[in-house]
Order: C-alpha cells, then structure tokens, then sequence
C-alpha cells in the first residue's frame, strides 16, 4: 500500500484520499505496520544472534586461555549481548515463536531464577550441582541440557543468559558489586573442564536457539513463522503485537520484574543478580515496547509504524502514547546501578535511588491503560494482566 | 436412601428429560433460561485462550494489583534448591512434587494424571493410616509422611515414583451409543526406604484451575450449611455434607471448603498445605520440613529457612500468594444467547445436576470478606461445596477429616470449557480419569446415581445440550 501511493500521480492521490474521507476517515494502516513488525522483529534477533555470537567467541577465547583479561572480556561480550536481547522480549506473550506451546524456546533462553546448586557449587555446598556430579552426569552436553529442561511443569532452570552469567560472575554474595568467580574455577580447581564444558555448551546452546527465533521470522525463508504471521488478518496479528507490548509493560515488567522486588526488598530477586546488571535489563526491555510502537528496530527506521497505525485512528491519543512511553524510559533510565543497592533493608522509600524505581513502574504503570486504548482506537481487544 | 425412592427419583428425571427433549427439538415459544454470563460477578474478565485462568478480577485497586503481581510471581516462578544468591526464593524440597505452584496449576489451571517421570504434573498421592490425628485428620505414614514426594533436589533421594495404568470399561448410553471410561490404579514403586506401612491408604488428587477460589472462600458458612441435608431428611436421596477440618491458623475446626475432600477451611490453608507438601517450602504455617526422620538425607539437606529460622515463604509472601489465588478473575460465561447451552442450562436442571452442581450463591459483606472485589457479589460456581457419596466407583477409601472413603465435595464447575484452552487437554475428577465432560458425568455413582442415569438415557441431542451448556462456563 504505501509504496504503490507514493507512486501514484498526485492528482490521482488527491482523488484518492478525498474518496477515502469521505468514506469516513482513513482507515489506519494495520497491514503495513504489522509487515513493519515482522521485519523489525527479525531484525532484533538478528541483531541479538550477532552479539550472542561474539559473547560465544570470547568464551570460546576465555576457555582457550583463562585469564582474568580473558574472563573479563567474555562478561563483556555477555553484558552487551545482553540489551539486543532484552529489547526482543516486547515479542513475547502472545503465543509467538519465543513462547509457543510446543516448542518456544523462552524457557531455555531466560528462565529466572536460576537454581544455581542445580548447576554448580554454591557457598555451603561445595560439592552441589551438575558440574560436581560426574557420576550422574558422566557427559555434559546440550542434549542433557536439554532434556533436564523438559517442557511443561518440570523445568530446571539450568541453561540460558543467566546460566551463562552464573558460570561467569559466581553468586553475588557481596553487597556492593557483582559476583567474583575465580578464574583458577575454569583451572585447576575441581571439576574445572566439566565446568568448562557446561559454560560453553551452554553459550552454543542459547546460539542454537537465537537462530530458531531469527529463521523464525527471516523474510526470505518460507512456511516459518512470519509467513503464518502475515497470513493472519491484520487485525488479529496487531492484538498480537500491542498484547505482547501491553503485558510486558506492566505484568511482566512493572510487576513481576521491579515491584515484586521493590515491594518484597529481597536483595538478590532482581533478574541479573550474579553480574549486577539489572538495570540495563529494565531499560532494554522498556525500550522494546518503544521499539515496537516507534517501528525503529536495529537497522530497520523506516516503515510504516503501529504508533502510524494508532495516530490514523486518533492523533491524540498516538501522541500521549508516545510521550508516555519516552517518559518511561526515561524513568527507568534513572535507576541508578546497581538495581539491588535500592532493596536492602533498611534504604527508606524516600532514598533517592529507591524512589527513582517507585517512578519507573508508575511511569510504566501509567501507560498500560494508554496501550489498551489504543488497541480499542483500532477497533482491537487486548486483555492484559 | 431406599430403593423406592430412588426409584421415584428416576421417574421425575424421565418425566422432566421429556418435556426439554421437546423443547430441544425447537418447536414453539421460547420457554428456556436467560444465562448470566458474568460467572464471577465483577471479577469477572471477558477472556478465552490460553491465558484466560491468569488475568487479575479487574476490580482490584492499584495497590491491590501490586499485590497480587508479587502472589503471581512467588505462584508462578520455579523455587530452587538452598542456598541460592535469590535467597527468597531458595529452599526446594529436599523431597517435593513441583517446583512452583504453576507447575502443577500451569497457566493457573489444571494439572495431568501421569506417572512419575512423564514429564507431565498435577496429580499427587496422598497417603494414611486407618484413625484420626489430634486435629480430626488423616494419620501420616511413619516413614513417607502424609503424601508421596516423588521428586527430590541433588543427592537426595525421592520417596519412590507414582505409576499410573488404566483400564477401559464400556458401556453404551440408553440409545445405543456406546462409550469408553478408563478406570485407573495407582501402584508405588521404588520406595527408598522400604515398604508401605501395612493398611496404608491412597488417594490421587489433581491439581484443579485456580479460579475464583476467593469467591467460594467468600460465601457465608451459614449459606453452605442450610443447603447440607445429613440424613436425606427431605428424601431426594441427597445427603450433602459440610466437612469440618483444621485451620493451622485459628487453631481449630472450621468448615471445609478447598481440595477435592473440603479438607481445607481457607484458601490461605490450602496454600500453605501445598507449599508444604507439594514443593517442600517451609511457611509460618508449617514450619517444619516434610522429611520424617527414616530419610537422612532429606533432614540434613540444607534449607532456605533465614537466619534467624524464618520459614522459606514469610508471612508476608503466603499473603500474598493468598491474594493472588483469591484474585484470579473468572472468565466470562460464552455462548449465553445460543438456544443449546440455554436448552442445555435447562437439562442440567432437569437431570437432577443442579441439586449439588448449584448453580448460584451471593458473597458476604465487605466485612467478612476482606476484600472489595470479592464483597457482595452474585457469583455463578455450580457447587454447594458439600460433600456426596459418590459411590464405588470414584471411591478413594481413604477418610478425611469428617469426608468418608466414598465422598467427595461437589466441585465448581465454572472455567470447565476452558480447560482446553488453557491446558490443551481436559482432565476431569480428583484424578483426572475423565477425559472429556460425558467421561465425568458416566462416572456418578452413589447420591449422583440417578441423575447420572438420567443423563445416560436421555435423548442424544439433550445430551449434547449439557455439554454445550458446560462448554460455554
């Protein structure tokens, strides 16, 4: 549509557009900004499989060669492979490649909390975990992962970004920065080359699952995903978009994520608790549900956006959407690091670090009832927690 | 309950199927009950799908949500073993059947009959002998305890693993039709520390969809106790009874509302049994661990109790788990206007179903209630939360509290259509045996016999009508 009316001789536009007002208004673009979504979506993982790729390689390098320099680069290349990732979770919760029923591999890439003896030593428990138990687990590799993450109710929780963040940083047991591994975990001391496997098998793992989710929705290919996504009526796959953006705004974000924390004041019940990193989490994900309003994915600016979609329905209301969501962000982006210096007991509610989390789930909070009533704009119903 | 009478029963049924087989058939005026599809009152949520158990009453306040998204989150998310960097959400086990509430309630419905092992979960043993503890309730066995655990952290062995098989038996309704129940039995087998004590007793318990248990919770006592009928002293051949069991938090007997016996008095209570038994978690309200003293290894695996011995889940994280359990909005009755579920809410009726299934009860006031969504609410649930016999044939044996070896409380029925939704199978009953609607229906017995036999000689297309008529709750 877009590109065959910017062809269009202008007089014949005109026509166009007065017999489309007169009919009542222009009807809002859903189909365009729902192909928009679609390529924005496999351009994030795209962009999230590359810097997984790169964090792959340098624990490939730390492994070769553990050093402190070499260990520090691998908690690097996790840290910034970490926000492509995090954007790409205002895809989830509405039944898509991440989250399907059968095989979405949401579980195996970001499930939390990590159940750390499961996997490895822990402070009072010096022999626990896989990594320590050679003769249940004479083989470490991605098929007993796998299969020990068996779908439905009796999932372990022992692969994923923050498997991979355990075997880097260790448990975070001091109160002012992030866990310290030892490097000599990944030399000499016991079970050191099991750990080493686990660690590596692990990163080849969340590559291999990346990669679903970019064939998933790759352009090129046919029969995936995204095929099936454009197939649906528009209006059916646009409930799906602002449903994943208006659940994780508030029940997973606001909610689950930062005031269950805030409320609780559980120190370590923050999502990337070994590397400390919890703030960058919340930013990345409040700014894919801007992404995904704005249309400005990761190497994808153009298009026509859902926030187009919304304002042809009602300009306003786009605009208070949009400046609710750059607020958001902004809120959010105050949080000072680290996340769980504003839960110890003990910090009042009126400290200046804790109360800039109080305004970001407001802020968060505050625009989830704007996102229902957007969908309702494009004549959609969206039921979100 | 004589024979004369049930006779006589059958013959009302027979009369009343008779009459709305023809109005089924759809000649003439429109005689058939208007259907409120707000099931939950003003909790009620609009919502099919996958999701449709998990949505918060949409009349809580701000503050409210807040709390029920921490319920959800310690509901939800997996506990881990002890000790964990998330120290609130350590202490696993050391013996448990889950990892989180939602694993046995995923989605917040309902859970799989399946050996142990099957990768599926939702259905435990629980397990007694024959007597009474001090509190009027079932008699542990010594050495595995009240329920069979049959799943364990690291270096901790798990009592022993569930199998299930089933029989099928056949039968055919009155027209012809036949039809296919299978009958389970339940075997234990690698029991870590020896065998069963003689005279055990057994019995399967599933884990239902959670919603609108707030709602029940919130109906009078005195509304549920003028509908039980003890000694059938009105001769209906229905005799339903309260259950009066222990509330670990007033310290004494109350009436039973919750689990598939009303062998709990509050949703707090059912919630903290379950984070007890089901997942190993320790709570102001059991705060010792479930391991008896012939497991060793269970009693010195570390625990996620804090430091100064408070329990893995505080006082303030049971309520609000409580909160969240209470909350869940019921979702929207469909397909109201539909001339089947309305011909088939009338069969319901006319079968007999209704006498236990009942179909309406009001909440009380704000005051006892505690909570203002769930005050002063006309509410829909299809239950009189008494206890029935229900024959042989669903019999446990196995005694709980007042509950016989052959009842069971009659069970809400509101969210049943979409258990498919949410679960992408349905299994029905304390066990899960029934595959499909008709399945738990053929499976009556006892106090439910005639209706049940009514329903089994009635006209196909009445048949069809009951079940659209569940469907659409």
């Amino acid at each position: 549509m877009r590109s065959i009316s910017h062809r269009l001789p202008l007089a014949l536009a005109a026509v166009v557009a007065v017999a489309l007002s007169a009919c009542g208004g222009d009807e809002p673009p859903v189909a365009d900004a729902v192909e928009t979504y679609a390529d924005g979506v496999h351009a994030s993982y795209a962009a999230s499989l590359e810097s997984a790729t790169a964090m792959d390689v340098a624990i490939d390098a730390f492994l070769a060669d553990p050093t402190e320099a070499t260990l520090d680069a691998a908690k690097q290349a996790w840290l910034d492979a970490r926000d492509d990732y995090g954007l790409t979770e205002a895809f989830r919760f509405y039944g898509g490649p991440i989250d399907d029923e059968e095989d979405g591999p949401e579980g195996l890439i970001n499930a939390w909390p990590m159940d750390e003896a499961y996997v490895d030593y822990v402070e009072g428990a010096p022999d626990a975990g896989i990594v320590n138990d050679p003769e249940t687990y004479p083989t470490i590799d991605a098929e007993l992962l796998v299969s020990l993450n068996e779908a439905g109710g009796e999932t372990n929780i022992s692969t994923g970004w923050h498997a991979i963040e355990f075997l880097l940083w260790g448990q975070d047991l001091n109160d002012d920065g992030p866990g310290d591994r030892p490097v000599s975990d990944y030399v000499d001391a016991p079970n050191a080359d099991r750990r080493a496997t686990y660690l590596a098998t692990t990163s080849d793992l969340l590559l291999t699952h990346l990669q679903s989710m970019v064939d998933a929705w790759d352009p090129e290919a046919e029969g995936n995903y995204r095929a099936e996504f454009l197939a649906l009526d528009p209006d059916v796959a646009m409930t799906n978009i602002i449903t994943g953006i208006g659940e994780l705004s508030r029940g997973e974000l606001a909610g689950e994520r930062m005031n269950v924390a805030y409320s609780e004041r559980s120190q370590e019940d923050e999502h990337s608790c070994f590397s400390d990193n919890t703030t960058n989490d919340i930013i990345a994900n409040a700014s894919g549900i801007r992404m995904v309003l704005t249309g400005e994915y990761p190497g994808v600016t153009d298009g026509t956006s859902v926030l187009d979609a919304i304002a042809a329905a009602d300009e306003d209301l786009a605009d208070e959407l949009s400046a609710q969501v750059d607020a958001s962000v902004a809120a959010v982006s105050d949080i000072p690091a680290p996340f769980d210096a504003h839960l110890r007991d003990g910090v009042p509610d009126s400290d200046p670090g804790r109360a800039s989390v109080l305004t970001g789930i407001e802020a968060l909070e505050a625009q989830t009832p704007t996102i229902v009533s957007a969908a309702e704009a494009l004549d959609l119903t969206i039921n979100v927690s | 309950m004589t024979r004369t009478r049930s006779r006589s029963r059958a013959a009302a049924a027979t009369a009343a199927v008779a009459a709305l087989a023809a109005s089924v058939a759809g000649c003439g005026g429109d005689d058939l009950p208007e259907l409120e599809p707000a099931l939950g009152g003003d909790t009620t949520r609009e919502v099919t799908g996958r999701n449709a158990f998990g949505f918060a009453a949409p009349t809580l306040t701000n503050e409210e949500r807040r709390t029920f998204e921490i319920g959800d989150s310690f509901f939800t998310q997996n506990w881990v073993t002890a000790p964990a960097s998330t120290t609130d959400r350590d202490g696993l086990g050391p013996t448990f059947n889950a990892q989180a509430c939602s694993s046995c309630h995923l989605l917040d419905g309902r859970g799989t009959p399946a050996s142990t092992g099957n990768g599926a979960l939702g259905l435990l043993l629980r397990l007694s002998l024959p007597g009474e503890n001090q509190q009027g309730g079932p008699v542990p066995d010594p050495v595995y305890g009240d329920q069979l655990q049959d799943r364990s952290i690291n270096g901790v062995p798990a009592e022993g693993e569930v199998v299930i098989t089933y029989e099928d038996i056949t039968g055919e309704y009155a027209d012809g039709t036949p039809y296919t129940l299978r009958a389970p039995t339940y075997r234990i087998e690698s029991l870590a520390f020896g065998p069963l004590t003689d005279g055990v007793m057994i019995s399967p318990r599933l884990a239902p969809q959670v919603i609108g248990v707030g709602l029940l919770e919130a109906i009078p006592e005195a509304d549920i106790v003028a509908a039980a009928d003890p000694d059938d002293a009105d001769g209906d051949g229905i005799s339903g009874r309260p259950n009066r069991v222990w509330n670990p938090r007033t310290q004494q007997a109350e009436l039973g509302r919750f689990g598939w016996k009303a062998n709990a008095p509050t949703v707090e209570a059912q919630a903290a049994g379950a984070f007890s038994g089901d997942i190993g978690i320790t709570s102001p309200l059991h705060p010792a661990s479930t391991c008896t003293e012939a497991q060793a290894e269970c009693a010195a695996a570390p625990n996620g109790d804090g430091p100064d011995g408070e329990p893995e889940v505080d006082e303030s994280r049971l309520g609000s788990v409580t909160f969240y359990n209470r909350t869940l909005a019921v979702p929207a009755m469909r397909d109201t206007d539909d001339r089947d579920v309305r011909a088939g809410a009338a069969a319901f009726e006319g079968l007999g179903c209704a006498t236990c299934h009942t179909p309406s009860h009001t909440t009380g006031p704000l005051d006892d209630v505690g909570i203002e969504a769930l005050a002063d609410q006309t509410v829909f649930p299809y239950t009189d939360l008494l206890l029935h016999d229900m024959g042989e044939g669903l019999a446990d044996g196995r005694p709980d509290f007042e509950a016989s070896g052959t009842e069971w409380r009659t069970p809400p029925l509101w969210g049943i259509g979409l258990i498919p939704d949410v679960n992408g199978e349905r299994f029905l009953l304390h066990d899960g045996r029934a595959r499909t609607i008709e399945e738990a229906i053929l499976w009556h017995g006892g106090e439910a016999e005639a209706a049940k036999e009514a329903f089994r000689t009635a006209d196909a297309d009445v048949r069809a009508a009951v079940v659209a008529f569940l469907e659409a709750l």
